[in-house]
């Protein structure tokens, strides 16, 4: 019998969302971690009990949490996340050079094939791993290292490494992006990594077309095509062919092409989600109205999906790290807003329905399926 | 024996309902204690200080006997009543909101 996991991080705890696989009747089970922010919660694929995740607070910092019984206990594993050498500076807002200090993991990708390694992508931006399921953590200096580090300035919510993909056919090539530095993209493990973000055009730069400094909310990929990379930027959404060497946007008829969320069905890689902001002035859903929108043509033409989403008064947003799917047939789509709701659509997104109406805020969704 | 409170996320942290009740060589200091303390409880190292620097974290203050110990050196002997154990060694969340 199969069945799903939403593993939620809020900013007041974490929740665990468990449906069978009609998705239809959902337990709710938490807070745990009650009052710690809860960045991300992920669990390995290559083993579906080891599960990891970000627990923080402005007082206390950092603490990693793991689990090895599919979130039943979870112990305190290594919190030392140190930057290799001395850290140097890197850009802050108003141009000045700024030191670059450790605030919080964003998000904890497990590798695909060994349960004790996973990857962190933090705060201020860089990347960690970790070969001991957690235990010891060594950043991959090379990316944080890369001639560009230095002109890196932080977004809104401050320079975070939020994305991790490893490429299933090949896991030394990882596509990683910070905002607001873009994607680097490295072929061997993570030793060397390079820029990727040729097509991308960004007004709030003096250069608008320049190697680096783009503010990427989110990529996404279906791992049946790895080289197709789907990126909400700050604004625009993009598209990539050649595991982002090239991009060209895609937001065709979309309301507003500013977003942080972007997802790819599961079974099909063209179909794609995202979920329209006014402006990066407002963070609230044009309109007051919450629309996820789907393109079943790889970008371009979109279609709003409203059936079961509120459609008056609604002024909540949708992190970047707050949608996934499922690998169910047919494929699940879910969201947490930051009004504390978390969505699910067990058919693709043509229908929705709120699990849970009152969370504190939400950070992160991942999306579990026990087959 | 030193007698330490701390905030409620360190108590879950720890895994201590109460309070925290530590063996210290010599007479105690802020560093001495804390270090007893993450000797005891690994799972508080970098959550009251950062590692390596053992830098106090912004948030955190040290309360003594009634006074506020936060700023003084962590190598400054403690008053006797924490060093007796007659009065706890106390480590706060500063009031921050949120």
């Amino acid at each position: 019998m199969s069945e799903v996991r939403l593993l939620v991080g809020t900013r007041k705890g974490a929740f665990v969302l468990t449906s069978d696989g009609k998705r239809d009747d959902w337990s709710v089970e938490g807070p745990l971690f009650a009052g710690w922010e809860m960045y991300h919660l992920k669990a390995s694929p290559a083993d579906p009990n080891r599960m990891y995740a970000s627990q923080s607070t402005g007082w206390h910092g950092q603490v990693v949490q793991r689990s090895d019984d599919g979130g039943k206990t979870w112990e305190p594993v290594g919190n030392e996340l140190t930057y290799d050498g001395v850290p140097g500076t890197h850009q802050w807002y108003d141009g000045t050079q700024h030191p670059w200090e450790f605030a919080r993991i964003w998000h904890l990708e497990p590798s695909l094939d060994d349960p004790d390694t996973v990857y962190a992508g933090v705060e201020d931006a860089a990347l960690f791993r970790s070969t001991d399921g957690g235990q010891h953590w060594q950043e991959l200096s090379g990316l944080r290292g890369h001639e560009s580090g230095e002109n890196w300035q932080p977004g809104a919510g401050g320079l975070c490494l939020h994305t991790i993909l490893i490429n299933p056919d090949d896991p030394n090539r990882i596509v990683v992006a910070i905002s607001a530095a873009g994607a680097f993209r490295t072929e061997d493990g993570g030793e060397t990594w390079r820029p990727i973000n040729k097509g991308l055009r960004s007004r709030e730069l003096p250069d608008e077309e320049r190697e680096v400094g783009h503010c990427v909310h989110r990529i996404a990929m279906n791992p049946s095509r790895p080289d197709t990379l789907f990126m909400q930027k700050h604004w625009h959404v993009m598209r990539s062919d050649d595991a982002g060497d090239s991009w060209q946007k895609v937001s065709g008829n979309l309301p507003s092409d500013f977003g942080f969320p972007i997802a790819v069905h599961p079974h099909e890689p063209e179909t794609v989600y995202v979920v329209p902001i006014e402006s990066d002035s407002e963070h609230v859903p044009p309109e007051g109205k919450l629309r996820v929108y789907r393109s079943r043509s790889g970008g371009n033409e979109w279609e709003a999906l409203t059936n079961g989403l509120p459609q008056e008064h609604c002024y909540v947003n949708v992190l970047r790290d707050a949608m996934d799917v499922d690998d169910l047939d047919p494929g699940g789509v879910y969201f947490g807003t930051t009004g504390g709701q978390v969505y699910a659509s067990p058919d693709g997104g043509d229908t929705w329905t709120a699990i849970v109406h009152d969370l504190p805020s939400v950070l992160s969704v991942e999306a579990q399926t026990l087959q | 024996m030193i007698r330490v409170v701390l905030p409620t996320h360190l108590r879950t942290l720890a895994g201590v309902d109460g309070e925290v009740t530590l063996d210290v060589d010599g007479h105690p200091t802020q560093r001495t204690v804390l270090d007893a303390l993450e000797a005891s409880y690994p799972t508080l190292r970098g959550t009251i200080r950062d590692h390596g620097t053992a830098k106090r974290r912004d948030f955190i203050r040290f309360f003594a006997c009634g006074q506020d110990v936060t700023l003084e050196s962590p190598d400054v002997p403690l008053p006797e009543e924490v060093a007796s154990g007659r009065e706890a060694f106390r480590v706060v969340a500063a009031m921050a909101g949120g």
